[in-house]
């Protein structure tokens, strides 16, 4: 009985989230960013609620953003020591580095600040594997679409077909270790991500008239949604995949597609926030960790688009109706 | 074998005091896992998170007060240990209450002390109501507490 109570329901780690979660910035805090004058104003303001480094008055914002993100990924290293656990989150980075290292191989360039740190793998590693056509040295699950899409790009030239192809093994290593992570969390965040991405895919395949085969490559099946349906509904436009998502579990989406894919893309981090928030009030496992990451990277996403918003002279109204809703 | 009423009674005292005082240190356990976790980011909720881990700990006290009451009853503590078997038997079944309640009651005080010490990390003006939570779960520690010792006065009076 007492080996359950020792290691497997981080009440630890979850306490110290509990803290931690008082640093986040909730809506209050959000709306005095978005109403600031400036974009420097706005650096000000998070630098009081102890954004980046102390003594640090932050010069260049995007530094600021990355340090935070550093900081959260130090804090949740240090409460879950064994890091496999969180691949759900970070894998898209891993793949993100792939397809940086296939475009700088084909392309015979090196292109500075384009890997992604906070990775499974270390980019350097990523990048000598492409670049050797050394695939044996990257991870299983990796080595095929890594061949493949490197292959097709030096082949066709064209970047979307490697970029679809490294998306989908994305996607589909995402929901893989959602799976394995056997944590509702983990799995329903996997399951969103993989389920917006496809309809992402399915919309812009929609409206640039993407044919069955590309679709086809580009989908990634996903329990919530069925992707011969998705297909099909793509294949004849828009409405049609209105229609066919106003019968899952997707159904209030509809709204926002057809406002944006802005719009859509606002809604899906919403939903995730919103499904996420129950684990403000459970004291055990790893579902408020999980819920923490996500609250961090999407208060980090909507700081983002609010000093964005304010460094190109955008109208408050207009930076609102991007920011994400805050979890606490 | 003639002592086989004295080892009944002692087995009740020593899980009164053992199931009691493990199920404490189990809650003490958890519930100081998490005050660590708020302490550590907030040095200054030491006080009234203590509070909060101390509460699991009372029915390991409960337990050896049970053992203590029924050790003195028989004589183990001094006085004639000479028991029969149906009376060693009656003081076993009367420190099972507190073993029992005391074991479970603990735990789940516990872990519902983590839950409280994680409302008064996230709201610390709320400590009077995080304690009555797992307060609550005390009820029925003193419950079991109550039936073992009326319990063990009472075998006093049983005729054999």
């Amino acid at each position: 009985m007492t080996g359950a109570y020792i290691d497997k329901d981080y009440v630890y780690a979850v306490a110290r989230i509990r803290g931690a979660e008082l640093k986040l910035l909730n809506q209050t805090v959000m709306d005095q960013l978005i109403a600031a004058r400036d974009a420097d104003e706005c650096v000000r303001l998070l630098a009081e609620k102890g954004w980046g480094d102390e003594g640090n008055t932050g010069d260049a914002s995007e530094g600021m953003l990355s340090r935070e993100r550093e900081k959260m990924w130090e804090l949740i290293d240090e409460l879950v020591p064994e890091k496999s656990i969180f691949n759900v989150f970070r894998l898209s980075a891993d793949y993100n580095n792939l397809k940086a290292a296939i475009k700088e191989s084909v392309m015979e360039y090196e292109y500075p600040g384009i890997y992604i740190s906070e990775s499974t793998i270390d980019p350097e590693l990523i990048r000598k594997a492409v670049k050797e056509r050394d695939y044996g040295a990257l991870p299983d699950s990796m080595v095929e679409v890594a061949r493949e899409a490197h292959e097709a790009f030096l082949h066709t030239g064209d970047g979307q077909i490697c970029d679809i192809m490294v998306d989908r093994a994305c996607l589909s290593a995402i929901l893989e270790s959602g799976k394995q992570s056997k944590d509702e969390s983990l799995e329903m965040y996997a399951e969103l991500t993989a389920a917006s991405a496809d309809i992402k895919v399915a919309v812009r395949g929609a409206q640039t008239g993407k044919d069955r085969e590309f679709l086809q490559k580009a989908l990634c099946e996903c329990d919530t949604l069925d992707i011969n349906a998705l297909t099909n509904a793509a294949l004849q436009g828009q409405d049609a995949i209105c229609t066919y998502l106003a019968t899952t579990d997707y159904a209030d989406a509809v709204e926002e597609l057809k406002k944006s894919p802005t719009a859509f893309e606002r809604w899906c981090d919403n939903l995730v926030i919103r499904r996420m928030k129950p684990q403000l009030y459970n004291a055990f496992g790893l579902g408020p960790i999980a819920a923490y990451i996500l609250a961090r990277e999407n208060e980090i996403k909507s700081v983002r688009i609010i000093l964005t918003g304010k460094q190109n002279g955008f109208s408050e109204e207009t930076i609102r109706e991007r920011v994400r809703e805050t979890y606490v | 074998m003639e002592n086989l009423g004295l080892f009944f009674a002692l087995l009740g005292a020593a899980l009164s005091a053992g199931l009691a005082g493990a199920g404490s240190a189990i809650g003490v356990g958890i519930a100081g896992r998490a005050a660590s976790g708020v302490v550590t980011q907030e040095p200054n909720m030491f006080s009234k998170v203590l509070v909060l881990q101390l509460l699991p700990g009372t029915q390991g006290i409960y337990g050896l007060l049970i053992a203590f009451i029924t050790l003195t009853q028989i004589g183990i503590m001094g006085g004639d240990p000479n028991i029969s078997l149906a009376k060693g038997l009656l003081y076993f079944a009367a420190c099972l209450p507190m073993a029992i309640g005391g074991l479970i009651s603990a735990i789940a005080q516990g872990q519902c002390s983590v839950a409280a010490i994680g409302l008064v990390a996230k709201r610390p003006d709320q400590f009077g109501k995080a304690m009555i939570f797992p307060a609550m779960v005390e009820t029925y520690a003193i419950l079991a507490l109550l039936v073992s010792i009326l319990s063990i006065f009472g075998i006093v009076n049983v005729p054999f």
